[in-house]
Formats: C-alpha cells, sequence, structure tokens
C-alpha cells in the first residue's frame, strides 16, 4: 500500500488524528469488537477505514508500516549527535502521515549509537535520539501518549562491521509498531 | 461518549510504561529452591602453632617502583595435613585438599607479574611437623628465597583449620604467620587469605586477592548478544551466572559488604536500576520511576546509591538513600552527566559530562556543589573510577581507540596503561593497585575481562566461560 497525501489532505488527517488517536481502539479490524463499542463507533466521515489486501501485512504489524513508509521508518545521526535534520524530517513526515493513517497504532522508537562510545554514555545518547524523534513526530501531531521511547546505547547494532559505514547506520532511530 | 474508548487504549499503555510487578521485576532470576546463591561463611580467624617472632614491618617498598620483582623466587609446596581425612571441600581428602591450596595461591602469585612462584607441582611435600620447623637446606638449594607453608585439618564439626607460613630461606626466619577456620565450601578463601599475607608482607601493599568480581557474561552473535549478571571470585573461580539472559543486563556494582549487586536489566523492556539481593535471590527497582535510570553506583558506606536518570531525554546524576526515600537531583545541565565514582572518604564524586560539547570528567562535592571540570589533555575522559586508595582516578580514554588511563584526582599526571583498540569500563582492585576494565575485538565485537597494574607492564586476560565485559571488583572481603 502506497501513501501519497497532499499537504492539505495530510494536515485533515493529522488533526482527525489527533480528535481521534485517543479513542480508537487497538487495532479494530483484528478484533471483534465489543456490542457496546460499536453503538458508540464515530459515523467515521473522514476515518480512514484502510483495506488490507488478503495478501499484505495487516495494519498493526511492522511489514505494514515498512511496506508504507519505505526507509523512512528509520532515521540516521551523526557521531555524537541528535539533531534532526532535513533527511531525518523528511523521513518522520512520512512516519506522522502514516500514524495519521493509522491513528489507532502506537509504536515506540528505539534509540541506537555506534560502537565508538563508552556503553553507559551510548545508552544515554541512545535516548537523545529517540527523544529527538518523539519530539519531532510529536510537532507533526502524532500524540505523545502514542510513543514509547527506549535506548539500547550500542547493545543492538544492525550493521556488524567495525568501520565508518557499519557505524553510521548503527546511529539509529528506529520506530517500532507495538503489537 | 468515547470514553469507553479512552479507557481501554490508556490501561494499555500505563501498563507497559509504568513499574512493574515484583514477580514481573524478578521474571530473569532462577528459580530460589537450591542455596547455589548463598556467597559463603564468614572466615574467622585462629592463633595457629609457631614460635612468637616479632613484627618487623613488610620488606619491600611499593609494587610501583622501578626494580624487578620477577626475580622474588618463591616456593609453595602443596600444605601438608596432620591426617589425611575426608573432607566436602575434596573428593580425595584433606591431604589432596592441601595441593589445591597451594596450586591456588601460586596461581594468585605467579598472575600478577611480581614474584617467580614455584608450585607444589614442581616441589617436595613437606611433612606435617615440618611446617612449623621446614628443612632450611633443601629449600636454598631449589633457590628459593621466600617459603609457604601451610597445613589443612579437618575439625570434628567439619570444618577446616589452615594454616599459612612465610619464610624468609636465606634468613631462616619466619616472616608472618595466620590461620582460618572455613566452612569447606570456603577453602579457596583460605588459599586467598593466605595469597593476600603473603603479598602483602612482600610488596607493603594491601591485599586483594580475597575480593570477588561482578560482570556481564556475553554469549552470542554480535547483533543479539546475550548479556548476564554473574559473579566470579577475583581468580575467576567459583563463577555464577545470577541472571538467565531472557533479558540484557549491564553494569553490576557490588555493595561494599557483598550483600547486593546494582545492575541495569531490560526485564521490563527498559533500562532501569535493579538492587539484587543476593541472600534472597529478589530484586526490586531501585526508584519507583517511570525514566529510564543508567549508571549505578554505590557509596563507600553502602547507605546511597548514585544512578543516572533520562528524563525526556537529558541525563542527570542523582542520589537515593538505600533504604529508600526522595531521590536528590545532583547535576542540572542540558548536557549528558552521567556515572559517577565516590572519593574513598565519601565527601567528593568524579563524573563524566559532555557539556562541554564532549565526554569530559568533573568533580563535585557529594551533594553536587562545586562541578568543575578535570580533564584538559587531548582526548576524552569516560567511566571515571576512583581509587580505593583515593590517590588516582581510573577512566576510559577515548582518542581514536578506547584505553585505560590514569590521572589524579587534580587531573594531572595522565597515564596510559593499555593499548587495546576498544579498552573500557576500569573497575579496581580493593588495594588501588591493580585495574580490571574491558576489551572488545574489532569487527567481532566479542569481549573480555583484562587486569594490568599501575606501571602498565603486566596486563593479562583473566579466564571467563564466556565473553565478558563491565568488571566490577568487590572490596577485600571479611
Amino acid at each position: 500500500m502506497t501513501i501519497a497525501f497532499s499537504k492539505p489532505a495530510m494536515a485533515a488527517l493529522a488533526t482527525s488524528a489527533l480528535a481521534l488517536s485517543a479513542c480508537a481502539p487497538k487495532a479494530p479490524e483484528d478484533l471483534p469488537p465489543p456490542p457496546t463499542e460499536t453503538e458508540v463507533l464515530p459515523p467515521a466521515p473522514v476515518t480512514p477505514t484502510p483495506t488490507p489486501t488478503p495478501t499484505g501485512p495487516q495494519v498493526g504489524t511492522q511489514s505494514h508500516f515498512e511496506q508504507a513508509v519505505g526507509s523512512a521508518s528509520v532515521i540516521y545521526f551523526d557521531t555524537d549527535r541528535f539533531n534532526i535534520d532535513s533527511t531525518d524530517a523528511a523521513a518522520l513526515q512520512a512516519q506522522a502521515q502514516y500514524f495519521a493513517r493509522f491513528p489507532q497504532l502506537t509504536f515506540t522508537i528505539e534509540g541506537h549509537c555506534d560502537e565508538r562510545g563508552t556503553r553507559e554514555y551510548n545508552l544515554a545518547l541512545g535516548e537523545r535520539r529517540a527523544n529527538a524523534a518523539k519530539n519531532y513526530l510529536v510537532s507533526l501531531g502524532v500524540s505523545t501518549d502514542r510513543i514509547r521511547t527506549v535506548s539500547y546505547g550500542k547493545e543492538r547494532p544492525v550493521a556488524l562491521a567495525s568501520n565508518a559505514e557499519a557505524w553510521a547506520q548503527n546511529r539509529r532511530a528506529a520506530s517500532i509498531i507495538i503489537n | 461518549m468515547k470514553t469507553t474508548f479512552l479507557l481501554p487504549l490508556f490501561t494499555g499503555l500505563l501498563a507497559a510504561a509504568a513499574p512493574v510487578s515484583l514477580a514481573a521485576q524478578n521474571q530473569d532470576l532462577p528459580d530460589q529452591a537450591s542455596d547455589i546463591l548463598a556467597e559463603g561463611g564468614v572466615v574467622e580467624d585462629v592463633a595457629i602453632e609457631g614460635e612468637a617472632f616479632d613484627e618487623d614491618g613488610p620488606l619491600r617498598g611499593t609494587v610501583t617502583d622501578e626494580s624487578d620483582w620477577q626475580d622474588l623466587g618463591v616456593a609453595i609446596p602443596a600444605f601438608a595435613t596432620d591426617r589425611d581425612a575426608p573432607t566436602p571441600a575434596n573428593a580425595d581428602g584433606t591431604r589432596a585438599l592441601g595441593l589445591e591450596i597451594a596450586r591456588v595461591i601460586t596461581a594468585n602469585l605467579r598472575n600478577n607479574g611480581l614474584f617467580k612462584p614455584t608450585g607444589p607441582d614442581r616441589l617436595p611435600a613437606p611433612q606435617f611437623a615440618q611446617i612449623t620447623d621446614p628443612a632450611w637446606g633443601s629449600w636454598s638449594g631449589r633457590g628459593a628465597e621466600m617459603l609457604v607453608h601451610g597445613y589443612v585439618r579437618a575439625r570434628g564439626d567439619g570444618r577446616l583449620v589452615v594454616g599459612c607460613y612465610l619464610y624468609d630461606v636465606a634468613l631462616q626466619d619466619e616472616l608472618v604467620r595466620e590461620g582460618w577456620v572455613v566452612r569447606p565450601a570456603d577453602w579457596r578463601r583460605a588459599a586467598h587469605k593466605c595469597s593476600d599475607i603473603v603479598y602483602a608482607r612482600l610488596t607493603g601493599e594491601d591485599p586483594f586477592f580475597d575480593s570477588r568480581i561482578a560482570y556481564i557474561a556475553e554469549t552470542g552473535p554480535k547483533d543479539n548478544r546475550v548479556k548476564r549478571l554473574a559473579v566470579m571470585d577475583s581468580d575467576g573461580a567459583n563463577h555464577r551466572f545470577l541472571t538467565l539472559g531472557s533479558a540484557t543486563a549491564l553494569t553490576p556494582r557490588y555493595s561494599p559488604d557483598y550483600s547486593k549487586i546494582l545492575y541495569l536489566s531490560y526485564v521490563d523492556g527498559n533500562p532501569r536500576i535493579y538492587v539484587y539481593d543476593i541472600g534472597s535471590g529478589q530484586q526490586t527497582l531501585v526508584t519507583e520511576n517511570r525514566n529510564p535510570t543508567l549508571a549505578p553506583r554505590w557509596s563507600p558506606d553502602g547507605r546511597h546509591i548514585l544512578y543516572s536518570m533520562a528524563v525526556a531525554g537529558n541525563t542527570d546524576i542523582y542520589r537515593v538513600p538505600v533504604s529508600g526515600g526522595a531521590s536528590e537531583r545532583l547535576t542540572n545541565t542540558p548536557g549528558i552527566d552521567i556515572g559517577g565514582s565516590y572519593s574513598p572518604d565519601g565527601s567528593r564524586i568524579v563524573f563524566e559530562s559532555d557539556r562541554s560539547g564532549a565526554q569530559q570528567c568533573y568533580i563535585m562535592n557529594a551533594d553536587g556543589s562545586n562541578q568543575r571540570r578535570i580533564t584538559f589533555f587531548g582526548g576524552r575522559c569516560a567511566t571515571p573510577e576512583w581509587s580505593p586508595r583515593g590517590d588516582q582516578i581510573a577512566f576510559t580514554r577515548i582518542a581514536g581507540d578506547f584505553n585505560v588511563a590514569v590521572m589524579t584526582p587534580g587531573g594531572r599526571n595522565m597515564r596510559v596503561l593499555t593499548r587495546g583498540w576498544q579498552d573500557e569500563a576500569p573497575t579496581w582492585a580493593p588495594n588501588g593497585r591493580i585495574i580490571q576494565f574491558f576489551r572488545t575485538a574489532r569487527n567481532s565485537g566479542r569481549s573480555s575481562l583484562w587486569q594490568v597494574d599501575l606501571t602498565g607492564r603486566n596486563e593479562r586476560k583473566l579466564p571467563t566461560p564466556v565473553d565478558a565485559s563491565d568488571p566490577a571488583w568487590g572490596p577485600i572481603r571479611p
């Protein structure tokens, strides 16, 4: 599934997401809603009702998210930095669009570091990176209640070599859908 | 109308973030049915056989001088026994145990690079009566300058009496002797106590062998490492895993009385500091809080815990009484302030901060006042640890590679002690003369524990059953 919203549509979605984010049950597509809840469901004039293709990933899964946003599910940082640069900003905007479209989703932002820092400092630096990504998403209208952050410091690298290229891949903040 | 939906969603989120129950906190710990976690009994001093002698002080100066200590030959034959008796400490009885004790002492004295010990496997075994009356001629003929003798005796109550004697062969003189009563399970402690009196008598330094080390045992590939809390004696014996490995464990610290270990666990999915009680095998959060807590440290008197906490991404250092109560915030800068190590008198704390733009080491008073940077040489300063003697601060120096270095508490006389690619997280021996750290290999990510003395010349890898990191050396045991 691809998403290509215009800016106004995105804003409308974001607004509706704010309005709905706190009241949507988790993963309604997957669970038969209780009868009482069915009665109080809004008429949903703007509620996006994704229609998952029978063969594709389900909403609420990491693969659905990654299929929708592509490489934008992860943002990358310079050595010892935690600022959101323009590339990160574009990726986070794509994430914000997705989370506006599926307001029932909650997610974790994992902060990671490369191995060229001490263990404890990197745990704190990963916290900074996860929070920098979170704060940017909140500024785009994603409710803070939907975002959990966790730092893994240098404990969970994705690139295993000890060189500049691998380190660049490991200095990251990854958004992970909470199932 | 929407409240019916609000409730399930919010309870779900809160449950994920709120402090977890005691049962959940303990889910990475082994079943406590056995007494495997018991830390052993008391080692009781006892008077042992021998002539009265005058205490006339240590033989030599400091081990950090320039003399060549490798030349001091020490003979350590098997410890004798008055009667070969069965003991739970050794399936072959007290005679075989006496041989094992001498082997442990030999390994201890060899492993710090100061002596040239000759162990029981290359020496004749003395008779019990010769322990207090050495056959001088046979030892001087073997080139031994120092002679360690000892015995093991099984008492009627099942405990062991271990006597330890140090003789100067040339002077035909007893230099020191001590004896201990130990449970059979604690026989290695007697060997370490004996090593300690020999080391202390010959070097003039404080003892350190009878001590334990907490560390993180690592297994698995680099992108999926299992990290378990583990403990062992200072020589690697009596090794135990304390956690099962389902949750990542990091950065342990033994309490000064060895009754507890502070460490970081992801057991509830978030990095948080727990107090692990060794006697009960239970653990509790150091502070009931939704924020990540990092980098735990004890105060020297064991009454306070330093920890670092990230609030909205900003990490600062806090102090909380072990007995509970309110946390006190000690740092307050927008940068990362983390770690911390008390001076031995508890009055000051050295810690790391990137408030200047990069990791550097700072000192503050124990109440957080008078914070000032002490490191101004090239490179960065991380994980500072104050020596138990107070005269040095060890730290991870980052200047391209990571190396273990020491400096004075004023930030002067910086000396780099190691040359690995990534040597990190120094911890001091109880006597402040030896440092352990962990070394990570480039590419593979394999980690191992290493030890180096203050000259930097005597470096060795510690034996651990699996890869290892984050060593934390406890104090000398009573």
